[in-house]
């Protein structure tokens, strides 16, 4: 009579062993074939890429000339004559300062404000006022450039207009201020958006709790509104920082000038291997800021993994 | 401490949504105060309005001899338990204690002394440097009383307090609360959904229903005198017997029986009018043999609520329940007999009281 009972049962350790390794029950070939296609995708597109900027990085390939034809290895030489250049400090120099002026700073503390002062509104203001922002962020990077050209224009620009100083040249004598506030406006919705469905997740009796307490809209924030949202800052900080140090925009307003005043890393890479020529030293510092990238994200996700 | 008075206090949502609607009412310093009402009823609004979370739309809130209706809720010198305890996740206990201490600018040593006297009184000593994710409801629960009672607030006001804990540890915690209250003696207003919760704290209670206060009382008098047949239904673990009835001279007929007048409504009545008789299962004694002035039917259904049960009889077309001692209980199918106390049945027309002298305050009528 026993045996009515422990039959069923016997089976079902290496069902459920099955069943953990190979949820969809395909089996190792057929669940290959399905992934193959998107590891493909990545393999042609992202890795092989990568490896060749690695490898170009040593040679001293050129768009012509001799060593276009026959590229030489050089070892490290890229490497060493990149980092002993003035003009890759300074340019590191300038991308530091346009990360922090337009992402860390500006797009975060805007895109922060906005959400939280839009957080219990509803209706038309807080719909128009969201739409230009995401405006802004989902037009082409050309289109918007051109409407910044024709915004901070010395003869004709509509804010010169506006201010009533014609002749006055934003972009030459206040490059970097330009391009960073042109970023901060251009990039604003990503950390609006995401402050926004932040907070919606602080519990409201959290706020009121403070606030019956007697804590002030400061003490609020520091309390109970950025404990909880800490997870999201850092992860906003950390997407908008790698963003905005590889961003290319702003040379489609300055070029990088004047005299290399808005010469960021990414403008820097474009002038020295496609305007210059030089390949292989811009497969170089490519690979450098591929390295700076790196530190960045590991210092936010080592910030992330703090949270207790 | 102090007391608290509502005068015609009104809020209207945008939309046009009456939450609350020309509200009166005075709890006396050091009550315990019951806010009890189905969902949607308008009691949360009304803690939250004293509270000035919500401003009211007209009417004011007096605390004492101060009238706060526009005054910021930091600076009404109140303090709330909310349903979900709000407790600071990054903070430990002490510190979550002592927050509103904080805030007051009360100097780091004073506080941590206050948040470490309070929390021993509660219990929570060796819980002081632990984090709210660290405790179990019933201690996050202990730990929002103590923040409380760090404050020297005039009034304290409890949202829905025990709803976020097991039914165990609710019946414990109301036993606690009721004890704490007593000993504290500060003005305490509660909202809760349960009758029963209402019933067995508070020392007088208001009923809400659709924004108005339907009765104000004490939990006897709401109990055994519901003012109107909303109130008669949504008090009583098993709802009060209202039943059709038509006036036949000194007696009542309900579904083909006679019974007599409620005690309350003699005299008060006409005859051949149409009214609604009600009584508690509780004030019901139940016999398997014939009684004067009984309800007789035939038992459908019997459910078991431990030490008693409660029995339903098909009277007519009508549904009478009882409840009846263990031991004594029928079986489904049985003829029964359910005879009602006079002196605890209750009439009502077109939904209200008929009584001379009604008990508790009718209110927002």
């Amino acid at each position: 009579m026993a045996l009515a009972t422990s039959p069923p049962e016997a089976p079902a350790p290496p069902d459920r062993k099955t069943y953990s390794s190979d949820a969809a029950g395909l089996g190792r070939v057929r669940a290959s074939v399905f992934a193959a296609p998107a590891l493909l995708l990545i393999a042609v597109f992202l890795v092989f890429p990568a490896l060749w900027v690695l490898y170009l990085s040593i040679t001293n390939y050129r768009l012509s000339g001799v060593e276009a034809r026959d590229p030489q290895v050089v070892g490290l030489d890229n490497f060493f004559n990149a980092l002993v250049s003035g003009k890759f400090w300074n340019s590191t120099w300038l991308t530091v300062e346009f990360v922090l002026g337009s992402a860390v700073i500006g797009q975060v503390v805007l895109g922060f404000t906005i959400a939280w002062l839009m957080r219990d509104r509803t209706g038309p203001l807080k719909r128009l006022v969201e739409g230009l922002v995401i405006l802004a962020w989902i037009l082409p990077s050309a289109v918007v450039s051109f409407l910044w050209v024709a915004l901070l224009d010395r003869d004709g620009g509509t804010l010169n207009l506006l201010l009533g100083i014609p002749g006055f040249a934003w972009l030459l004598d206040y490059p970097m201020l330009s391009i960073i506030v042109f970023n901060t406006w251009r990039g604003t919705a990503f950390s609006m958006m995401l402050y926004g469905a932040a907070l919606g997740n602080v519990p409201p009796s959290h706020l009121e709790s403070a606030r019956l307490a007697g804590a002030s809209g400061w003490q609020q924030l520091r309390d109970v509104v950025f404990p909880h949202i800490r997870g999201h800052i850092l992860t906003n900080l950390l997407l908008i920082s790698l963003w905005t140090f590889n961003d290319f925009t702003p040379f489609m307003l300055t070029a990088g000038g004047p005299d290399g005043k808005t010469e960021i890393l990414a403008v820097y890479v474009y002038k020295e291997a496609l305007i210059g020529g030089n390949l292989g030293v811009g497969a170089a510092i490519s690979a450098i800021i591929l390295l700076i990238n790196l530190v960045v994200a590991v210092f936010y996700l080592r910030l992330l993994r703090r949270k207790s | 401490m102090s007391a608290i008075e509502l005068r015609g206090l009104t809020k209207v949502y945008p939309g046009g949504v009456r939450a609350l609607d020309a509200l009166d009412l005075v709890i006396p310093d050091g009550e315990f105060f019951a806010l009890l009402g189905p969902s949607g009823c308008g009691k949360t609004t009304l803690l939250r309005t004293i509270a000035g979370l919500e401003t009211a739309t007209s009417g004011s809130v007096v605390l004492g001899e101060r009238d706060v209706t526009n005054i910021q809720p930091g600076a009404r010198d109140l303090a709330m338990v909310f349903q979900d305890y709000a407790l600071f996740p990054h903070m430990d206990v002490t510190d979550n204690i002592a927050y509103p201490l904080r805030i007051k600018k009360v100097a780091k040593a004073a506080r941590g002394d206050k948040a470490r006297e309070v929390g021993e009184r509660l219990g929570l000593a060796q819980l002081m440097d632990r984090r709210p994710g660290q405790l179990s409801g019933g201690q996050q629960q202990r730990v929002a009383l103590a923040r409380v009672m760090a404050t020297q607030a005039r009034a304290f006001l409890f949202d829905e307090p025990l709803s976020n804990l097991d039914a165990r540890l609710r019946l414990e915690a109301r036993t606690f609360l009721k004890r704490l209250q007593r000993e504290l003696g500060v003005t305490t207003v509660f909202v809760t959904h349960d009758q029963a919760e209402a019933l067995a704290m508070a020392d007088r209670m208001a009923v809400m229903e659709a924004g108005h206060i339907r009765q104000v009382g004490t939990p006897a008098e709401v109990f055994q005198r519901p003012i109107n047949t909303f109130v008669a239904s949504f008090i009583g673990s098993t709802p009060m017997n209202l039943l059709d009835a038509v006036v036949r001279g000194d007696s009542l007929e309900v579904s083909g029986c006679k019974v007599a007048v409620p005690e309350s409504a003699a005299g008060l009545l006409t005859d051949g009018e149409k009214i609604v008789y009600g009584v508690r299962p509780e004030y019901m004694s139940y016999s398997a043999g014939p009684a004067e002035g009984a309800l007789g039917g035939k038992v459908s259904i019997v459910e078991n609520l431990g030490a008693s049960h409660l029995v339903t009889l098909e009277v007519g077309t009508a549904s009478v329940q009882a409840v009846v001692p263990e031991g004594r209980e029928p079986v489904p199918g049985d003829d029964g007999y359910a005879l009602p106390r006079a002196d605890r049945a209750l009439a009502y027309r077109d939904g209200d009281l008929v009584a001379a002298g009604r008990g508790g305050t009718e209110a927002g009528a």
